[in-house]
C-alpha cells in the first residue's frame, strides 16, 4: 500500500530529538571546557579551548573510589540475580506444585513495592544486622529489588522453550539438573542477557539505598558522589557535568555492547 | 491473547498425550533460595514498616511502642496532606503530559523507514541515565546565574524556575517527562507493531485516511498498554524521590514537598521513624489501591482482547 509521508509526526519527532539531544549537548559542550569559559561565554556557546581538566579533576575528588565501589555493587548484584532467578523461573515454569505457583504471584506482587515503602525498616535491618556502611548492606536489598521484574522477563523466556524438547531430555532419561543445564539455560540465552542488563542498569544507578545506608568516603557509590558534588561544589557546572558523564559512561558502554547480545540471544531463541 | 491461545492448548495436549508422566519435573526446592532472599529483603520489611509505625524510633535505640501516637499526628499534619495533595498533582500532571506524547512518539517509531530506529535510539538516551544524574545535569543546566535561563532571558524571564511554586512544579514534570517519556514510548511501539496489519488494509479500503485510522484503530488497539503503562507512571509519579531531593529539596518552602520525600526528611532528618513509616505505609496503600482501581474500572483484570472481533 502507498502511504504519503506524514510530514507532521515526521516534524514532532524531529521537535522531541532536539528536547532530548540538544541537553545532552549542552551538557557534553560544558564539560570540555573550563569553568571560566563556561561563566564568561555562556553554556549555548561552543568551547573555544579544549580541556579534559573537569574530568581529572573528578578522579582526583575521588571519584576513582566510588566507580571502583558501584562497580563491586553492580558486579555483586549481578551474580545473586544470575544465581537465584535460572532456577526459580525453571520452577515456576515446569513444576507442578502449587508453592511454585505461589512464589510466582509473590513476585508479581512485589512488582509493586516501592523501594521507599520500606526504606526505614530496610535501615533498621541493616543495622541490626551490622551492615551499615558495608557495601553488602547496599547489594543485598539492590538485588531483592530488580528480582521481580528479571522473574517476570525470565518465566516469559522459558515458557516458550517447546515441550517436545523437554520430552526428547526425558527420553534419555535426564534428571532436572540436567534438563535445567543442557536445555533450559542455553536457550534462555536472549532472556538471560536482558536480565544482566536490566540488573545491572538498577545497581549502578541506584541510589536510595546507597543514600541511607552508607555514609563514610570509602563505601560511597558513583550516583552519591554526584549527590554530594552538587552540594558541595554546585558552582563548578563543567567539572560537575562532567562528572554526571563520567557516571553514564560504562552503562553507555555495556548497553552498545549488550544491545548485540541481546539481539543473538533472542535468535538463538527463534532459531530451535 | 486470543492469538496465544490455541498453540498454548495444542502444546499442553501433546504434552500430555505423547511423554506424559516420563516428564520429571524441578519441584518447589529450585524456587527456594530466590523466594527466601525475596521474603527477607523486600516482604518481611514491608511488615515491618507496618509494625514500626506504631513505636516512636529515633535511629538510634531500640523502637518503642507507642501505639496509635503517630497516625494520630498525620491526620492532624498540614504538611503531609499538603504533599498527599502535591503528590497526586505531579503525578496526574505527569501521565496528562506523557501519555499522549509517548502515544504519538510510539505509533510513529513503530514505522519502518531506517531514520526511525536511528532516532529511536537517539530516544533512548535519557533512560540510561540514573535519576540523580538526570536532576544533576538539569539543575545545572536551569541554573539561574550561570545556566541557560541567564543566556536565553527572552525564554525564561528572571530565570529563576525553581524559586517559585508553579516554576519548580513545572520543572519537575518536564524533567519527569525528558526521563520517562521515552520508556513509554518504548511501551507504545512494540504493542503498535503487534496490531494486525489486516486492520488498516480493511479500513483503508473503506476509505479512512491516516488520522481516523489512529482514532478508530489504532488508539482501541492500545488499550491494554496504556492501563499497563498509565500504572507504571501513577505508581512511579507517587514515589518520585531522587529528582525532588536534588532539584527543588522540596522547596521552595514546602512547596513541592511530596510525600515521598516528606516520609524521607521525617525519618531521616527529623529521626523520627515512626512517623516515616505510617506516611510510607499511607503511600504503599495509595500506590495499591490506585492499581487495583485502574485494573477493576478498565476490565483488564479479565484480560479482556483488544483484537475483539478480528
Amino acid at each position: 500500500m502507498k502511504r504519503r509521508p506524514n510530514f507532521l509526526a515526521g516534524f514532532g519527532s524531529l521537535v522531541w530529538l532536539f528536547v532530548v539531544g540538544f541537553p545532552l549537548y549542552v551538557m557534553l559542550a560544558a564539560t570540555l571546557q573550563s569553568q571560566s569559559d563556561y561563566s564568561e561565554n555562556g553554556p549555548l556557546s561552543f568551547p573555544k579551548h579544549f580541556t579534559l581538566h573537569n574530568y581529572t579533576q573528578d578522579f582526583s575528588n575521588g571519584f576513582g573510589q566510588y566507580f571502583l565501589n558501584t562497580v563491586l555493587v553492580t558486579v555483586a548484584v549481578v551474580a545473586l540475580v544470575l544465581l537465584l532467578i535460572p532456577p526459580l523461573s525453571y520452577a515456576i515454569v515446569r513444576s507442578n506444585g502449587k508453592l511454585s505457583t505461589g512464589a510466582f504471584r509473590l513476585f508479581l506482587l512485589g512488582l509493586a513495592i516501592p523501594a521507599q515503602a520500606v526504606i526505614v525498616p530496610m535501615f533498621y535491618v541493616i543495622n541490626k544486622a551490622g551492615l551499615y556502611d558495608n557495601l553488602i548492606g547496599v547489594i543485598l536489598p539492590t538485588a531483592a529489588f530488580s528480582m521481580p521484574v528479571c522473574a517476570l522477563v525470565l518465566t516469559g523466556v522459558m515458557r516458550d522453550i517447546s515441550p517436545e524438547l523437554y520430552e526428547a531430555m526425558a527420553m534419555d532419561g535426564a534428571p532436572p539438573w540436567r534438563v535445567f543445564c543442557q536445555l533450559v539455560l542455553p536457550l534462555s540465552k536472549g532472556g538471560l542477557s536482558t536480565i544482566i542488563v536490566f540488573s545491572a542498569l538498577q545497581a549502578w544507578n541506584g541510589f536510595l539505598f546507597p543514600l541511607v545506608l552508607t555514609q563514610s568516603d570509602s563505601s560511597k557509590v558513583v550516583t552519591l558522589g554526584l549527590y554530594d558534588f552538587q552540594t558541595e561544589h554546585g558552582v563548578d557546572i563543567p567539572s560537575l557535568l562532567a562528572a554526571v558523564v563520567l557516571s553514564m559512561l560504562p552503562i553507555f558502554i555495556v548497553y552498545l555492547f549488550a544491545r548485540r547480545a541481546l539481539v543473538q540471544g533472542l535468535m538463538g531463541v527463534g532459531g530451535k | 491473547m486470543t492469538t496465544t491461545s490455541p498453540t498454548v492448548a495444542r502444546r499442553r495436549t501433546a504434552a500430555r498425550g505423547r511423554a506424559g508422566a516420563a516428564v520429571t519435573r524441578p519441584g518447589f526446592a529450585w524456587a527456594v533460595p530466590a523466594t527466601l532472599f525475596f521474603v527477607l529483603f523486600a516482604v518481611l520489611p514491608l511488615v515491618l514498616v507496618a509494625v514500626l509505625s506504631f513505636t516512636n524510633w529515633n535511629g538510634l535505640g531500640s523502637p518503642e511502642w507507642a501505639g496509635t501516637a503517630n497516625w494520630r499526628a498525620l491526620i492532624h499534619d498540614h504538611t503531609m496532606i499538603q504533599s498527599l495533595w502535591l503528590s497526586v498533582l505531579i503525578t496526574v500532571l505527569g501521565v496528562v503530559v506523557q501519555t499522549p506524547l509517548s502515544i504519538l512518539l510510539g505509533v510513529w517509531a513503530a514505522g519502518k523507514q531506517r531514520n526511525r530506529a536511528i532516532l529511536s535510539a537517539v530516544y533512548f538516551i535519557p533512560l540510561l541515565l540514573s535519576a540523580t544524574a538526570v536532576s544533576v545535569l538539569w539543575r545545572a543546566l536551569l541554573d539561574p546565574n550561570f545556566g541557560v535561563p541567564a543566556q536565553a532571558k527572552w525564554l525564561f524571564g528572571n530565570g529563576n524556575l525553581l524559586g517559585e511554586q508553579k516554576g519548580a512544579i513545572g520543572v519537575l514534570i518536564f524533567v519527569g517527562a525528558w526521563q520517562y517519556t521515552p520508556f513509554h514510548t518504548l511501551i507504545y511501539q512494540g504493542a503498535t507493531r503487534a496490531i494486525p496489519p489486516v486492520l488498516y488494509q480493511a479500513a483503508a479500503l473503506d476509505g479512512a485516511g491516516r488520522v481516523r485510522q489512529f482514532f478508530y484503530i489504532t488508539l482501541p488497539q492500545l488499550r491494554n498498554t496504556m492501563i499497563t503503562s498509565m500504572i507504571l507512571m501513577i505508581v512511579g509519579g507517587l514515589t518520585t524521590f531522587d529528582t525532588v531531593l536534588i532539584l527543588t529539596q522540596g522547596g521552595p518552602g514546602t512547596d513541592t514537598t511530596i510525600s515521598a520525600y516528606y516520609m524521607y526528611q521525617q525519618a531521616f532528618k527529623s529521626f523520627n521513624f515512626g512517623g516515616g513509616s505510617a506516611i510510607a505505609l499511607v503511600l504503599v496503600v495509595i500506590a495499591t489501591v490506585i492499581s487495583l482501581v485502574v485494573v477493576r474500572v478498565s476490565g483488564y483484570d479479565k484480560m479482556r482482547s483488544t483484537s475483539e472481533g478480528v
